[in-house]
């Protein structure tokens, strides 16, 4: 069973947050990358797990520029065989699942899997745009995974509770939390990821579709008021008559 | 060109964010001096009731492959309307459902999206709108570079107004062929409000010791009317059930009022949470980070705070 893990890389959450270019883009300036942890610790490790039980190969694919060359050896150092990047910093979602539609389709992969958001942007776009691209089904937000022949069955969480299904053949899954157990790379892993193939690609042809005019910076808030812990009755009217909350 | 909205109806029922999809949808269309049509899939009661919030026609399709959700089916259903509409501007819940159709529709119209939107378009001139981005550090204002546009609005982002009054419903059969997900089981959680559209939360940290501590939490939120949750140690410790988790790699949520309780304010945590209206803090440790993202704030020990505050919640609301 051949795998296909998207990753990405997102800002480490505990960044500080600044713009340039008129406030049109994102400053990574001095920011630390991490690899975005749906990918990492949920899509990717079960993708491992199933090809260790069952046989086949995980193959992970970027689409970015050669600074996202960290990333990808990281999850070659978690176990992943291979990795392709293709050689594109894309500026929406459309065209990073254009791009990595295209090489699926150059290639036979009986499972696409991601991360079912990115921590940065939250989109939730790329893998629905991938299945659609594919013709494919959608398995999102999957919690829990079992692959039995030629037969999944996935356990996909809800608003408010889950859903049980079954799809026969390929499909593409988002990972949430609770698919499987972070991983942490050992030396033998971060050693041999050094010497796994990593295949540089050219984009295909696609035009973005959306844009981001501008990035504001929220207010600041007022400050936090202090209410004596003897006086809820105070906090209940404040929250009553002035934040009008309740 | 009109608005299509998609409104979820889970279990037969609308919930308040299709409400809110629809007074959303209602008010692009009317910036855009067009009618919003509502479509939704499966046996609802009272589909009309949509025209409240503004809808000016209901069009509910039904189908032998539509009684359980699979992306790929309802999309087709979903893009088939929207021709049939001559729609330019598809919206819907920033929900599970949701999130896994857009980014496939997208595809289909040849749209662009934007997904987890947090406020109306802005459409002198053009069409941009802006969602939450980098844990809620900033905001994004997008512009969309196609005719067609594909948008799925973030809980709570909008008021549902039910102003108007009930409309039509035109019924609809449509069967595009089975996909190839079997839904197998649907198990909903009782009672209580789901996280992702509680108006008011009341969430616990690590500092309420361990699990049997939360009564004081259950009777605050219960007085309340609001929610629960939790920071993510105490989900990963199985104190609570992992659905509470909030934050970075939990739910992200944004109440009118988060009542964090025994919780230091973590940056992973305030992702989550930074965008509710209004924030409480409860906590023993004047330093905690929390603090500094809070609107009201108490010092001291939680096991003597909730309880009084709990006892003058109900006392507010026998008055
Ligand atoms: C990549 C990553 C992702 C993460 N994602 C999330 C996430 O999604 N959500 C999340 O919540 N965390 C997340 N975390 C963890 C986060 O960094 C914090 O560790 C976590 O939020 C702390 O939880 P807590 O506030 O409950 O516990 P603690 O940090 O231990 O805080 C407990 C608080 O309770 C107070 N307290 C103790 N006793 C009392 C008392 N008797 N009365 C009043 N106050 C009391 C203490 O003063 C303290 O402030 C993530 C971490 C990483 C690295």
């Amino acid at each position: 069973m051949n795998i296909l893990v998207c990753i990405s890389k997102t800002p480490d959450t505990t960044a500080k947050i600044s713009f340039k270019s008129d406030d049109t883009e994102y400053n990574s300036d001095g920011v630390t990358f991490i690899m975005n942890p749906y990918d990492e610790w949920y899509a990717l490790v079960r993708a491992l797990e199933i090809t260790e039980q069952n046989g086949g190969s995980v193959t992970v694919i970027n689409v970015g520029p050669a600074s996202n060359d960290i990333v990808i050896r990281k999850a070659l150092a978690i176990g992943a065989s291979d990795a392709v990047r293709v050689d594109i910093d894309a500026p929406d979602s459309y065209v990073v699942a254009s791009n990595i539609a295209a090489h699926a389709k150059s290639k036979t992969y009986d499972l696409i899997f991601l991360g079912k958001e990115t921590i940065d942007y939250n989109g939730s776009e790329v893998g629905a745009m991938v299945a659609e691209l594919l013709d494919l089904p959608y398995a999102s937000y999957v919690t829990k995974l079992d692959i039995n022949g030629n037969q999944a069955t996935v356990t996909r969480e809800l608003e408010g509770g889950e859903e049980v299904s079954q799809i026969d053949g390929s499909f593409v899954l988002s990972a949430a939390k609770g698919l499987a157990e972070q991983r942490i790379p050992n030396m033998k892993g971060i050693m041999m990821a050094k010497s796994k193939p990593l295949n540089v690609v050219a984009p295909i042809q696609a035009d973005a579709r959306v844009h981001v005019a501008k990035y504001t910076v929220p207010p600041a808030k007022a400050g936090v008021k202090m209410i004596d812990p003897d006086n809820m009755d105070e906090l209940v009217r404040l929250l009553h008559e002035e934040a009008k909350v309740i | 060109m009109s608005v299509l909205a998609y409104i979820e109806s889970p279990g037969g029922h609308f919930k308040k964010s299709g409400f809110e999809v629809a007074t959303y949808a209602s008010k692009v269309a009317a910036a855009l001096n067009t009618n919003a049509v509502a479509v939704v899939i499966g046996k609802v009661e009272n589909a009309g009731s949509l025209g409240q919030y503004g809808i000016s026609k209901v069009i509910q399709v039904n189908g032998d492959s539509l009684v359980n959700f699979d992306s790929q089916v309802f999309t087709k259903v979903l893009s088939s309307i929207y021709q049939e509409v001559g729609a330019n501007t598809l919206i819907m819940s920033h929900t599970a459902n949701g999130k896994s159709m857009a980014g496939r529709l997208a595809i289909r119209l040849n749209a662009g999206c934007i997904s987890g939107v947090n406020a109306l378009p802005n459409t002198s001139g053009g069409f941009t709108v802006s969602k939450s981005v980098y844990s809620g550090k900033a905001t994004a204002t997008y512009g969309i570079n196609t005719p067609d546009r594909v948008i799925t609005v973030m809980g709570n982002s909008i008021q549902p107004q039910s102003t108007g009054s009930a409309v039509d419903v035109e019924n609809k059969s449509l069967d595009l062929g089975g996909g190839k997900v079997k839904v197998v089981e649907v198990k909903s959680e009782e009672g209580g409000v789901p996280l992702p559209e509680a108006e008011l939360v009341v969430s616990a940290g690590r500092g309420m010791k361990g699990p049997e501590n939360w009564g004081i939490i259950e009777d605050l939120a219960s007085a309340l009317g609001a929610a629960t949750a939790c920071s993510r140690p105490v989900a990963d410790a199985d104190w609570r059930p992992h659905h509470e988790h909030v934050g970075q790699t939990g739910v992200a949520i944004r109440p009118n009022l988060y009542i964090a309780v025994g919780i230091s304010g973590a940056i992973q945590h305030l992702a989550g949470v930074n965008n509710s209206k209004v924030i409480v803090v409860i906590n023993k440790d004047p330093e905690a980070p929390f603090f500094k993202a809070a609107d009201y704030g108490v010092v001291g020990d939680l096991f003597e705070v909730v309880p009084k505050l709990t006892a003058a919640i109900k006392k507010y609301k026998n008055q």
